[in-house]
């Protein structure tokens, strides 16, 4: 595809030879390999490569720290990597304001230890923080648990700049916290899976840094009571930071919750929350238990369901409503049917979690079909994040609903060549 | 407009749902920005999803601009007629359709009031956070379209942080759902794109709403300050000592004597007022309240008062939501203006507003939502004095200059409508609009959607070749293809 010695001229012309070099093996996306990886120094050096890229006709896989990039449906085609990581700057924290500016290849732990020097924090708990970028978190629609109290990306950012392959860079949003004028593009970036533009920077709003934070567990007998706490307390006065629900195939789940007040606050929430599920445990012989200094380490669960040496785990992310979540784990009930089969879950309060199935991979795909066809049917969905390269065919995204055809209108106008990770995204965008 | 299509309305709506005579027009000539006026051929108030989308397939198939309206509140012009199209009122379409407290969720037809949704849940103890100045009498759907604001978005975000999902007729008339009830359905965010559009997208026929659990316990400060610089200077030390209060929000001297005519709610004769909210659990509230009272005195705050029931809490809002009516107290006329600057750009912005206003020979009242930089300035003119309406016009659009240079907004919450349409570019380079509106392309390729809003000019989308059609903008030269 890039035999044509002036294309890489050309692009070799606009980075410079130090930022573009040949494929590695390690740097094929869900198999399919591409033949060059360039790193643009600039944004306009990023635009200018996608252009020229796009009118030869040659895909572009846009890329960040890599740790997200077996999402999604593996490329059509992967022609070059458009890699985000020398535009990794922080352009300007505004810290009396609120806000930050910051390239799309900054890593979140590298934003956040710059924002916490001044008290600050983009209220974002994003995987494998040391390498994932701002673009990649953004792109993937990355959350954690902080989106019950903060939302998530999109409610945070502000601001973007986008690459599109006819290389214009377009800016939408602003530096300021409200703001209304123009479309809201900042939203439509975020979790496009690069499919529309690559995202070269961004702003957001900021938080305040916690000084005094306490997690406080609990376990429930069954996901029909835990269910029934989950209620009780989002109808409460408590105001949790963050609040999910560890569970697996073998056992009771477990809760947790974050509290970030002050030390007087602290004490009156972990009482109130300790009065709360004794009167929801009222009735039942067995007491509630509950630990009151869990340590936040715990809230790393979400990520370690990614780290299995089990090579043929699946990683999925499900949304449901939060009342319907006992039934949804009852679904679950197929993946510990045998011995070598079981599931383990982290659930956000907000109704999305995240799971890892362990099966026999001969019938995987079977039983997700079934499993993601009861989540659609509850207004849910059910998307697949990692898989074994086996199960490589099984869509990713299940239905994306009526608005189809107007997703590709939007692919369209902003990507006709579809150079931007051809085939990735939802209904073969 | 030919007698078969006015027909074929009435087919649709009913002739009740019909309305063309002139004297009855003149209501919908205008929203809430009323020095911009066009007459629209017919209003048609569609009662079903069914009929907005019949409604919007005739405009389709006959290329006719159609202009979405709820309350008609709007401060931009949103909602202004467009010549030789018609407005589709959502006025009857106000039910609430369903209330799903487990969830959280409020599931409404666009025409519903804001505080209506409020009402409805709040012997539960929940609320709907976004709180519009306006909010007894705008409409959902109206919200959807502006992106609505108000004092509480400061803590608890904007109206695209409380829709969740959109039932939209495009303006093909063809039905899609963006977004539902569960969160981050698989695809493109196009809910976040919808919401904030300006009626230029499609018309939200229902909307499933996020409402919040009330909190335990709500305190509103009240502090006097000498001047507004020094009320900046306290604001800036409540948010840089960590805090996220529920509002913050400040008055000048000439607000507040207008409030004061208006609605008595006995504000302290002073130079800059600044109106803090707590919410939260009440030993966190209590010991925060304390700090932001001391950072007040240190910014040599004259009077702090706190609000100590219900009662003088609701007296204290009722000052500050009615600061804008209140200006006719005090002036004839005068324009509501709304721009946004980073908070710290405050006395500087203040300084040059007050050099502006000397220049012009115009008094400047103040109100912000200083929280967020999110600045009202009232530019008070008479009408009757020749000259003094443009002058007002030209002043207002110089405080919007001021904002774009201190590096915030041209608005924060009241759209940019027809009002501040050519401002746009002033904030956004061509290629950051061609770029939106390529995007507008995908949903309506025949700008049929409130056409004339929002961009300077707007681009035609060169649809297939062989279909070529002259858009009606594109004869009057108010619009170019690309």
């Amino acid at each position: 595809m890039l035999e044509t010695n002036t294309i890489l001229e050309e692009l070799t012309a606009i980075v410079g030879p130090a930022n573009l070099r040949a494929a590695a093996r390690e740097d094929a996306v869900c198999g399919v390999a591409p033949q060059f990886i360039v790193e643009p120094q600039t944004e306009q050096h990023l635009a200018a490569v996608l252009s020229r890229v796009s009118a030869a006709g040659i895909a572009a896989i846009p890329r960040g720290g890599g740790t997200k990039l077996d999402w999604g449906n593996p490329p059509k085609r992967a022609g070059i990597i458009l890699s985000t990581a020398r535009l990794n700057h922080i352009v300007e924290h505004a810290w009396a304001d609120l806000t930050v500016t910051v390239e799309a290849g900054c890593t979140l732990h590298s934003l956040q230890s710059t924002l916490a020097k001044r008290g600050q924090r983009l209220a974002f708990d994003g995987l494998w923080p040391e390498r994932a970028t701002i673009g990649g978190a953004l792109s993937t629609n990355d959350s954690g648990s902080l989106r019950l109290r903060f939302g998530a990306l999109r409610d945070l950012i502000i601001g973007v700049t986008l690459a599109l392959p006819d290389g214009t860079l377009a800016s939408s949003g602003g530096k300021v916290v409200k703001n209304v004028a123009g479309y809201d593009l900042p939203k439509l970036a975020a979790g496009a899976f690069g499919t529309l533009g690559v995202i070269t920077r961004a702003v957001f709003r900021l938080h305040p840094l916690c000084r005094t934070t306490r997690t406080v567990t609990f376990t429930s007998a069954s996901w029909g009571d835990m269910q029934q706490k989950l209620h009780a307390i989002q109808d409460s006065k408590l105001a949790h930071s963050g609040f999910q629900i560890r569970g697996h195939s073998g056992g009771p789940p477990h809760a947790d919750l974050l509290f970030e007040a002050t030390e007087s606050g602290l004490a009156a929430q972990t009482e109130l929350l300790q009065k709360l599920l004794l009167s929801e445990s009222r009735g039942s012989s067995i007491p509630p238990s509950i630990f009151v200094d869990s340590s936040p380490q715990i809230w790393q669960a979400r990520q370690n369901l990614f780290s299995t040496r089990q090579k043929e785990s699946v990683i999925a992310r499900f949304s449901v409503l939060p009342s319907d979540l006992a039934k949804a784990m009852r679904w679950l009930d197929p993946f510990h049917s045998s011995s070598h089969a079981n599931w383990q879950a982290v659930v956000q309060a907000t109704g999305i979690g995240f799971l890892r199935l362990d099966a026999d991979p001969s019938e995987l795909p079977a039983q997700i079909f079934a499993l993601r066809e009861q989540f659609e049917r509850a207004a849910g969905s059910l998307v697949l994040l990692r898989r074994p390269e086996s199960l490589g065919s099984l869509d990713a995204w299940g239905n994306p609903g009526d608005a189809l055809p107007l997703m590709r209108a939007v692919k369209l106008r902003l990507d006709p060549q579809s150079t931007l990770n051809p085939g990735r995204f939802v209904g073969g965008i | 407009m030919e007698a078969r299509i006015f027909q074929e309305f009435r087919d649709i709506v009913g002739p009740r749902g019909l309305i063309t005579s002139l004297e009855d027009l003149r209501t919908y000539e205008c929203d809430g920005l009323t020095n911009f006026r066009v007459l629209p051929r017919a209003v048609l108030l569609p009662s079903t999803t069914e009929q907005v989308q019949s409604v919007v397939r005739v405009c389709h198939r006959e290329r006719i601009p159609f202009v979405a309206r709820g309350s008609g509140t709007g401060l931009s012009g949103g909602a202004l007629p467009v010549e030789n199209g018609i407005v589709i009122s959502l006025a009857k379409m106000n039910r609430i359709l369903e209330v799903d407290l487990p969830n959280a969720r409020v599931v409404v037809e666009p025409g519903v009031i804001n505080l209506d949704v409020t009402c409805r849940v709040l012997p539960q103890e929940y609320f709907y956070a976004p709180d519009p100045s306006s909010q007894s009498v705008c409409s959902i759907g109206g919200n959807v379209a502006e992106n609505s604001g108000g004092a509480h978005c400061l803590k608890y975000g904007f109206t695209t942080t409380h829709v969740l999902g959109l039932e939209v007729v495009l303006p093909d008339g063809s039905l899609v759902h963006l977004g539902g009830k569960c969160l981050d359905a698989p695809g493109y965010d196009l809910l976040g794109v919808f919401v904030g559009s300006e009626g230029t997208l499609g018309i939200a026929t229902k909307i499933t709403l996020r409402v919040v659990k009330r909190p335990e316990c709500t305190r509103t400060l009240l502090a006097a300050f000498p001047g507004t610089n020094e009320a900046g200077a306290a604001v800036s030390g409540i948010i840089a000592a960590g805090m996220l209060p529920a509002a913050i929000e400040m008055m000048d001297n000439l607000a507040i004597q207008a409030a004061e005519a208006a609605v008595h709610p006995n504000y302290p004769d002073c130079g800059g007022l600044l109106l803090v909210e707590l919410d939260g659990p009440v030993a966190e509230v209590a010991e925060l309240m304390q700090s932001v009272e001391a950072i007040c005195r240190e910014n040599a705050a004259t009077e702090i008062r706190l609000a100590r029931t219900d009662h003088e809490r609701l007296l204290v809002w009722k000052g500050r939501k009615a600061a804008f009516a209140a200006m006719g107290r005090i002036s004839p006329n005068y324009i509501v203006q709304d721009g946004v600057i980073p908070r710290t750009a405050l006395p500087h912005v203040m300084t040059e507003i007050t050099r502006l206003s000397r220049e012009a020979g115009l008094r400047v009242a103040n109100v912000f939502h200083a929280g967020d930089g999110n600045l009202h300035p009232l530019v008070l003119y008479d009408r009757q004095i020749a000259g003094q309406e443009q002058a007002a016009e030209a002043l207002s659009y110089k405080i919007l200059e001021l904002c774009l240079a201190a590096g915030g907004s041209i608005t924060g919450e009241h759209g940019v409508g027809e009002e501040k349409k050519r401002m746009m570019s002033k904030m956004f380079s061509e290629p950051d609009l061609d770029t939106m509106q390529r995007v507008r392309c995908a949903f309506d390729p025949l700008l049929l959607s409130n056409p004339t809003k929002v961009f300077p000019t707007p681009r035609l989308c060169g649809e297939k070749p062989g279909e070529y059609v002259p858009h009606p903008l594109e004869i009057s030269g108010i619009a170019e293809r690309f």
